[in-house]
């Protein structure tokens, strides 16, 4: 059992350590140099200065290394907790994520404990519905949420909840009330992907022949399902689960756009814009984070819910790899 | 007294809006206490009857005439709530397939206690009954295993534990709906024999459901024999197997599995062999986690022979290492020590390259036809892969070589468009075999190729596999866990268990004269034995 927890905190840190460098590769190939950011952002010309006042700028930011100085330069400040300096602003990066990160996840939080609610409850009702047509209704239901682009669904609630129902304000990070609209938009996604995965679960699961053998007994149905094909159905569920908490996060980039929320996300797709790279950098890393301990947890549940996984060595089957799932970003 | 009344029942399956019956016109009695057998192969209806009683039909089975009372209650037609009464405390049932049957995620005494408290006994009353039960189903060391999950446990003390949770319900009847047809032949008796005596002693009636006829017929007061739905025949066990009325039931009783050894006699000399494994062992590294890291021996100083143009079997329970065997003779495992001769080439230690041309020579076939057809492969494309893979003539030729193979496996030749969900299961592993034949093998490695067949089709793979060898002067390694079968086609013998050989000769010998106690086990476990002693 210790075996398994430390395996899969080592699998978590190289998981990291891997989209970190991913990340800053990619950065680092993009057409864009760094300085003339700075110069830009700082109000001069770069043609106005000469090349000892260039060369002494690149090397006070260290532009002047190789890429694998840089490189180590930036890891060792990131776990350090120092993200560097934001190109475009002139602040600390790690001052505007802690500013913003707050708000992103009061969202994702909701968003995940509203999936988690809405998308079980779905799932239950269009399983064990006993009127046929309801049933057909609300297996197909889920489908149709997956659908719709997240953009599509907000500014469909924004139009319809607050333009001609005036019930939510469209935009802002002020009260309660700002947030129903941009938990709403996300949960639409996230709830229909859970509720997907858990009716096809619960359909397999009460084709079981152990589901057979609860019914000889006598139990009622509902002893049936609680006692035997719940906990079973949830399995496979609950990988969908670190799934779709990290979709709630990545999810915040395009919801804090369209409602105007000073979240983290937005400040991704300001930096992404800006081309600010040590921003772009933080918040994917932030992002990574935040998948890979899901997923650690989701995997650290595993055997406590299903008491065959902490006889195997291998990884369990049905697990998608977290790497994978971070690429969805 | 009448426990179980079925008075012209029909049940049939609703699909695409129409019923496709099952079972019709079914007359059948259960008196208390008596034991009444089931007997017919797939499709014959049997299991949608049992399905019937104790009202666990799929969602999509309909009773559409006649009645089925079991204890003076109407099942035809009954609400859940009547049915839910029933089952439990009035009929029992012990499921298929053991290794399935069990809540993977709760422990088995829990899983008891559930069936038990159901009667109004709660709390540690219910858990302590539950591991008498555990007992009575002759479970050793009852407290220690009601605190395991069901994957700590063999099948065969799965299958006692399903047989405990049918017993905690105290019913009247037992439904056993081929209650040992996964398990080892040794296992199998045991179970039957102990579940044979619980009903005795405690007055409960036993619908045994089988596709087994000297399973039936050894351990039913009555056997009922069905077909298409219907029922064929019914009667006395030992006037069923010994005068049978009907053609169907004659033609059952004929393919019933006998030890009958088709060589009767060991051939003069034996021919050279094509296959030669030598003292072939292999370790796999274990963690356990009680004893830590060691290694298990899953073979153990194996020798093996298949004398050319003969059949060689290896016989077996699960785990003896029958499989290893076959995989390293093919060399898909590579053996810790010894060596394996195929036609005078060493294959221990080549490599894939070195290997492939030697798998011309040696083919397999699968023991499930319904897994080992690709199931977009049309049956021509499935045939000639082998072809393309080898790059062995161009279309023209190997849509010739495609039609010769069928008629070789005596498929008509208007199949080679099909399916295999068009197929049959007989007729899937007809095309199984002929993709083995496509490159001209000398030798074919059967692993358990007519285990997931019927009684019937069993025999006609066994008799098209024995005229193939004949024709085309094929060598067998023939796997198989059933000693009847093995005695029906093969010439020589192999005994393994836990990875050693136990005896070894011509099954002439070994299965009239067996030596080894192993030997004598495994014949005297074959269903039916004491019939033919009688």
């Amino acid at each position: 059992m210790t075996r398994y927890v430390l395996g899969r905190i080592a699998q978590a840190v190289i998981v990291l350590w891997a989209a970190y460098t991913l990340t800053f590769a990619i950065l680092f190939l993009l057409p864009s140099d760094p300085m003339e950011l700075q110069l830009a952002a700082a109000g001069v010309q770069p043609d106005s200065l000469s090349a000892e006042q260039v060369a002494a700028i690149k090397h006070q930011f260290g532009l002047d290394q190789s890429i694998w100085a840089q490189y180590w330069h930036h890891l060792s400040g990131v776990v350090r907790g120092d993200f560097g300096t934001s190109l475009t602003q002139q602040v600390p990066v790690s001052d505007l994520l802690s500013q913003r990160i707050g708000q992103t996840l009061l969202l994702s939080v909701s968003a995940a404990v509203v999936s988690l609610v809405a998308g079980s409850a779905l799932a239950y009702l269009a399983t064990f519905a006993r009127w046929n047509p309801l049933r057909v209704l609300l297996t197909r239901l889920p489908a149709l949420g997956a659908s719709f682009p997240q953009f599509f669904v907000a500014l469909f609630a924004i139009q319809f909840f607050s333009f001609q129902l005036g019930w939510f304000p469209a935009t802002g990070t002020q009260g309660f009330a700002s947030l129903i609209m941009p938990v709403l938009t996300i949960s639409v996604l996230t709830s229909s992907v859970l509720a997907q995965v858990l009716i096809k679960s619960f359909d397999e699961t009460l084709s079981q022949a152990y589901i057979t053998t609860a019914r000889a007994k006598g139990l009622s149905r509902s002893a049936v399902h609680l006692r035997h094909a719940l906990r079973n159905a949830a399995l496979p569920a609950l990988t969908i689960l670190g799934v779709i908490v990290g979709l709630t996060v990545t999810s915040s980039i395009v919801t804090e756009t369209v409602f105007t929320r000073d979240g983290v996300g937005k400040l991704a797709q300001e930096a992404v814009l800006a081309q600010d790279v040590p921003v772009v950098l933080a918040v994917v890393t932030v992002a990574a984070t935040i998948f890979v301990l899901v997923n650690l947890v989701v995997d650290l549940l595993y055997p406590l819910l299903d008491p065959r996984i902490s006889h195997t060595r291998g990884r369990p089957s049905g697990r998608p790899v977290a790497v994978v799932e971070g690429a969805t970003l | 007294m009448t426990l179980v009344d079925i008075r012209g029942l029909d049940v049939g399956y609703v699909r695409h809006r129409t019923i496709q019956p099952a079972v019709s016109g079914l007359d059948l009695t259960v008196a208390q206490g008596e034991v009444v057998a089931i007997v017919g192969e797939s499709g014959s209806g049997k299991t949608t009857t049992a399905s019937a009683l104790i009202g666990l039909l799929p969602a999509n089975g309909r009773i559409t005439a006649g009645s089925a009372k079991v204890d003076g209650v109407e099942t035809a037609g009954a609400r859940e709530r009547t049915l839910r009464g029933l089952r439990g405390s009035v009929v029992g049932l012990i499921p298929q397939d053991p290794m399935v049957g069990l809540n993977p995620t709760q422990r088995v005494g829990a899983q008891i206690a559930e069936a038990v408290r159901l009667r109004g006994i709660a709390g540690p009353a219910a858990a302590a009954e539950a591991l008498s039960f555990l007992e009575q189903a002759g479970v050793s060391e009852p407290d220690l295993r009601a605190q395991q999950y069901p994957h700590e446990l063999s099948g065969g003390l799965r299958q006692r534990v399903l047989i405990a949770i049918a017993l905690a319900g105290r019913p009247k009847l037992i439904i056993a709906d081929e209650p040992t047809s996964a398990l080892d032949v040794t296992v199998q008796k045991r179970i039957l024999d102990h579940l044979g005596g619980l009903v005795r002693d405690q007055g409960i009636s036993l619908l045994i459901i089988t596709h087994d006829l000297a399973v039936a017929a050894e351990r039913a007061d009555r056997v009922v024999v069905m077909r298409h739905g219907r029922k064929v025949e019914e009667g006395d066990p030992q006037a069923l197997l010994n005068t049978p009325r009907q053609p169907y039931t004659r033609q059952l009783v004929a393919a019933s599995p006998r030890l009958e050894p088709r060589f009767r006699t060991a051939t003069p000399q034996t021919p050279a062999p094509i296959l030669t494994l030598t003292e072939v062992s292999k370790t796999f590294a274990v963690n356990d986690r009680r004893r830590g890291r060691r290694g298990f021996n899953a073979l153990d100083k194996v020798s093996v022979e298949v004398p050319r143009g003969q059949t060689h079997a290896l016989v077996g329970e699960s785990g003896c290492g029958k499989t290893t065997t076959l995989r390293i003779a093919l060399g898909l495992e590579t053996a810790t020590s010894g060596s394996v001769v195929l036609d005078g080439t060493g294959i221990s230690g080549l490599s894939w390259n070195r290997l492939r041309p030697l798998r011309r020579k040696a083919q397999l076939v699968h023991q499930d036809p319904f897994a080992t057809l690709d199931p977009k492969f049309t049956v021509r494309q499935s045939v000639t892969e082998p072809l393309v893979s080898f790059r062995v003539g161009d279309r023209r030729t190997r849509e010739a070589r495609a039609r010769e193979l069928l008629d070789q496996v005596a498929l008509p030749a208007s199949y080679l468009d099909r399916l295999p969900r068009e197929l049959s299961g007989g007729q899937r592993q007809r095309v199984a075999i002929a993709r083995a034949l496509a490159l001209e093998p000398e030798l074919i490695m059967l692993d358990e190729p007519v285990s997931a067949l019927d009684v019937l089709v069993q025999e006609q793979i066994l008799t098209l596999l024995a005229e193939l060898q004949q024709a085309l002067g094929l060598s067998y390694l023939f796997v198989s866990h059933d000693l009847s079968v093995v005695a029906r086609i093969s010439h020589t013998v192999s005994v393994l268990s836990e990875g050693r050989v136990v005896e070894q000769g011509p099954v002439a010998e070994v299965f009239t004269q067996p030596q080894s106690p192993y030997t004598k086990e495994l014949i005297n476990a074959i269903p039916g034995r004491s019939l033919d002693a009688a």
